[in-house]
């Protein structure tokens, strides 16, 4: 069983306060992931929840057991660490072994357990180098493996792949979601970046200024935003914001046309992916527009452009940034 | 350096430098030269250095006369035991203040309450002594009396936050030994304030003075606030993270301090018993006033030759040659440590 | 930032250092204190009792007294300037390329390693001495027939050159490492703007090195105001002794307790008022 529960949890260091006030429930076996622009305390909620920081006030509960005051070793929970915190003067092997042995189990079956995690995560021909002689791919799976042979009751991921190049982070992610279907264990995933969010989420808690704006799957934050901020984090390109903040529309859900259309602009710029083409259109009054087209395009700065929103995208928003349903 | 500096420049500063480093490295040179001679020709000036019969005699007189390898061998021992003393109350300490620093004062109580506490306690005992003609009529008040100051006065040190606290031990080393002289003298001396007959149990037979188990405490205490602030220094330098992965793993503060701290630290744990060794090799002045012949280090031995009467200068440059030498070439390879040990860490 | 558990362990992981560190200076504080205000002397050891202020009224009349604290000072500043100042001018020096860099700076550094009992014999006896000292050997080779007697004449000012001369490899090397963390870039950046040396080093050089200079005369002011093995081994105490040596010849020639412990207090109370001085000004350069 994984399940977590914070009950008005804040944070504070002295004056400053990181966190007002949170409630989460997080169910057994999701895949949360926890993002939210730099500072926005989405690390700390996390380091919070592993023990490592101590609340200022509020509770934290795993399983239905109320573990706020519980150190980091008893509350059964294993952390990947974002710069991996091997310990430098140990073997992998002595590494993965390491927290069997503070639980002192007996050898035999740390050994079967190191093995197996080795064999899980294709490290049987590094066991007995030392974490300097591995490259950031393979540290980071020694540091899952020391996360793995402990069966903890949860998961918690403090954004694994920043360090590493972008054809290992693609490869990573999907080993890591891979990991998680095989495990069904409860994680937490902590990111700035949303396509990692979107793409291994089950539910995405999001984060501003150490409030949680939203929280759902990542398809409902895509659909239905609560916020101006949660509408402009998620998704990319950003969406559009026009007369004054209230309107948004996605850059995907615009149609354009040569001859008519409601909103009227001109290219200024465009960017041609090969697989798509995003326009950068001056909508005079309405400010720049970005619009995405096909790869095809044959649009050039100067052109005049007609974009309409398609039905049902356009988003509305009050004065205070906060989403009106119809 | 990315450009070229001139010819000119370079020979110009090769000559001024040289000359200042043989300038000030020329007393030991002097006295190098001098152990090699005869003792008659250790005085003739000007010396000529061609004809004069060198030998290796004075060096035998003098480990004959004052057995200088017993003096090494006390060096070593006293060295040794305090810096692994030191280490064994350094390292929690130090762990305490790099991993687990306190911002506020760890009590309730302001700086100056704690003044008033102790000034308080103070005078307590100032008028209860006062009232016997200042002699504790027995030993017990007089360390109930002593306590009533020293435990108040202890516990607002305990109660420092990290910066101050690591200030706090570096103010200790100020304090000027004259001043503690005679208390430590009375209090290691038998017959003194601790080792003598109390009634119920006799002390008496128990004497610190000229002893390794009054020399390697003392010396431990002497250098116990730099070899503190020096492993702070490196303690920061560790990467908090894994220190954490090791809670999260569930390893015991014992297991942290000594299965991945003390590995990790392992280069700036030497250095730090490098720059203790050279200090504690040097240390003079509880040397010479707490140690006579079984416990004295080299201190003492050189300090045998200084006795106005009778020249001797060949055999005392002899015993000067044999009594830094060691430390001399220890020097020479922890420049480094030294900088940093020295500067607490301000310089690198 | 450290969790309520961590700060309770660290706080019993400091607790047996500042237990002994706190007994190593207050116990013998208040003995001292104690013994201040006691008539004791060791040769009558029995009449002993409240002195009063007796024993520092005593101290302070002692003739040797003022012209030692004067001494004190005179020789902790003397030293602190000349080690400085040296210390820059031989870090500046050490810092340019040479041949053989890496022997004259260890030839440099020696004297830092030389006990300070050693030193004072070797420049008495060997280089010092009227006789048969350097010194007098070179003056006799520009015709003089009365060679000076440097400890007899000046002592304080020979002692403060045994003293300079040890402590200014320490100042040289602290310099010298803060010079060489002085970042390459700024001296280019220097060049292309036009700065003549004196100015790059009056604009750029000293405010960098001023925070290592601070560190150097916290230091060195530990160490110097207990000079004791110069003054004893050198055998120049009483006029050109310092405080520390009047309280160590108390106990020693005069056997008088209380004087010594007099003393020893007020050399604990003028040592006191000039660290919490110094560290106050030095403390937020150390790292910490």
């Amino acid at each position: 069983m994984g399940t977590i529960a914070l009950n008005r949890v804040r944070k504070a260091f002295g004056d400053a306060v990181i966190i007002p006030g949170a409630d989460l429930e997080i169910r057994n076996g999701e895949f949360v992931v926890f993002v939210g622009p730099s500072g926005c305390g989405k690390s700390t909620l996390l380091r919070l929840i592993a023990g490592l920081e101590d609340t200022t006030s509020g509770h934290i509960s795993i399983d239905d057991k109320d573990v706020t005051d519980v150190p980091p070793a008893g509350r059964e929970l294993a952390m990947v660490f974002q710069s991996y915190a091997l310990y430098p003067h140990m073997s992998v092997r002595s590494n993965i072994a390491f927290p069997l042995k503070m639980a002192k189990m007996p050898q035999s079956e740390i050994d079967a357990k190191v093995n197996h995690a080795a064999r899980t995560l294709n490290l049987n021909d590094y066991l007995d180098r030392k974490p300097g002689q591995l490259s950031g791919g393979q540290r980071q799976r020694v540091a899952i493996g020391r996360a793995i042979v402990r069966n903890p009751k949860a998961f918690l991921f403090d954004e694994p792949l920043s360090n590493l190049d972008a054809a290992l982070r693609v490869n990573m992610r999907i080993f890591i979601m891979q990991l998680h279907k095989d495990l069904g264990s409860t994680s937490i995933y902590v990111t700035h970046d949303q396509v990692e969010a979107m793409t291994m989420a089950d539910r995405i808690v999001v984060l501003n200024k150490g409030n949680i704006e939203q929280v759902g799957s990542p398809l409902e934050l895509y659909n239905h935003p609560n916020s101006l901020f949660v509408a402009g984090f998620i998704g990319s390109p950003k969406m559009n914001f026009v007369e004054d903040n209230s309107i948004g529309v996605r850059p995907e859900h615009l149609q354009t046309s040569d001859k008519k259309g409601d909103w009227a602009g001109t290219v200024k710029l465009t960017e041609n992916l090969g697989s798509d083409t995003f326009l950068h259109v001056d909508g005079g009054q309405l400010g720049m527009i970005t619009v995405r087209a096909s790869g095809e395009s044959t649009l050039k700065p100067g052109d005049r452009i007609w974009l309409t929103p398609e039905k049902g995208r356009l988003h509305r928003f009050d004065a205070n940034g906060k989403a009106i349903r119809k | 350096m990315a450009r070229r500096q001139s010819k000119r420049k370079t020979i110009i500063v090769s000559i001024v430098a040289w000359m200042i480093g043989l300038l000030l490295f020329f007393p030991i040179f002097w006295t190098m030269v001098a152990a090699f001679k005869t003792e008659s020709d250790a005085y003739s000036l000007p010396q000529n250095f061609l004809t004069t019969p060198w030998t290796l005699e004075n060096f035998g007189i003098v480990q004959e006369r004052s057995d200088y390898f017993r003096y090494v061998f006390n060096t070593t021992v006293i060295v040794v035991l305090s810096t692994l003393l030191g280490l064994l109350f350094a390292i929690p300490a130090a762990w305490s203040m790099a991993f687990a620093p306190t911002s506020e004062s760890r009590s309730k109580l302001s700086g100056w309450n704690w003044l008033a506490i102790v000034l308080g306690a103070l005078s307590v005992c100032f008028l209860g002594l006062y009232f016997t003609d200042w002699k504790p009529s027995n030993a017990l008040l007089g360390i109930a009396l002593l306590l009533i100051f020293v435990v108040p006065a202890s516990l607002w040190a305990w109660s420092l936050n990290t910066h101050n606290s690591l200030l706090w031990m570096l103010s200790t080393k100020m304090m000027p030994p004259a001043g503690a002289l005679i208390p430590i003298y009375l209090i290691f001396n038998r017959n003194g304030l601790v080792f003598r007959d109390w009634g119920w149990v006799n002390l008496s037979e128990y004497n610190l003075i000229d002893s390794f188990w009054g020399m390697v405490p003392l010396m431990t205490l002497l250098n116990l606030p730099i070899i503190i602030w020096m492993l702070f220094t490196y303690f920061k330098e560790i990467p908090v993270g894994i220190l954490e992965a090791a809670r999260m793993d569930g390893a015991s503060l014992w297991n942290e301090l000594f299965r991945i701290l003390t590995p990790m630290a392992l280069p700036g744990i030497a250095s730090t018993c490098l720059l203790n060794i050279i200090l504690a090799w040097n240390e003079a002045f509880w040397s010479l006033n707490l140690t006579n012949k079984y416990a004295a280090p080299l201190s003492f031995f050189i300090s045998e030759y200084s006795s106005p009467e009778g020249q001797f200068w060949a055999k005392l440059s002899a015993a000067s040659i044999m009594a830094i030498a060691p430390i001399l070439v220890v020097g020479w390879f922890s420049q480094k440590q030294l900088v940093r040990g020295l500067t607490f860490g301000a310089v690198k | 930032m450290a969790t309520r558990q961590a700060q309770v362990l660290g706080k019993w992981a400091l607790a047996p250092s500042v237990a002994v560190l706190a007994a190593w200076s207050f116990i013998p504080l208040a003995l001292t204190i104690y013994f201040a205000f006691l008539r004791y002397n060791l040769q009558d050891p029995d009449n002993t009792g409240w002195a009063g202020f007796s024993n520092f009224y005593y101290f302070f009349k002692d003739p040797y007294f003022t012209k030692n604290l004067i001494n004190t000072v005179l020789l902790v500043a003397g030293t602190i300037v000349t080690t400085v100042v040296g210390g820059t001018l031989l870090a500046l020096l050490l810092d340019q390329p040479f041949w053989g860099r890496g022997i004259v700076r260890l030839l440099m550094i020696s004297p830092f390693f030389i006990m300070p009992t050693v030193s004072a014999l070797v420049w008495k006896n060997l280089i010092m001495h009227p006789v048969f000292g350097l010194f007098a050997g070179i003056q006799r080779y520009f015709g003089s027939h009365t060679p000076l007697d440097w400890f007899g004449k000046v002592p304080l000012l020979s002692v403060g050159i045994v003293v300079s001369w040890q402590w200014l490899p320490y100042a040289s090397l602290i310099l010298l490492t803060a010079l060489q963390s002085l970042d390459e870039e700024q001296k280019d950046a220097a060049a292309m703007d036009g700065a003549p040396p004196l100015s790059y080093f009056r604009y750029i050089v000293l405010p960098h090195l001023a925070r290592a200079i601070t560190v150097v005369i916290l230091i060195e002011t530990i160490f110097l105001l207990n000079t004791f093995a110069e003054i004893k081994v050198a055998g120049i105490g009483g006029i050109a002794g310092n405080l520390t040596y009047l309280v160590f010849s108390q106990l020693n020639d005069a056997t008088d307790v209380g004087m010594a412990a007099a003393g020893g207090l007020v050399a604990v109370v003028l040592a006191n008022i000039v660290s919490v001085f110094l560290v106050r000004l030095v403390g937020k350069n150390l790292e910490a």
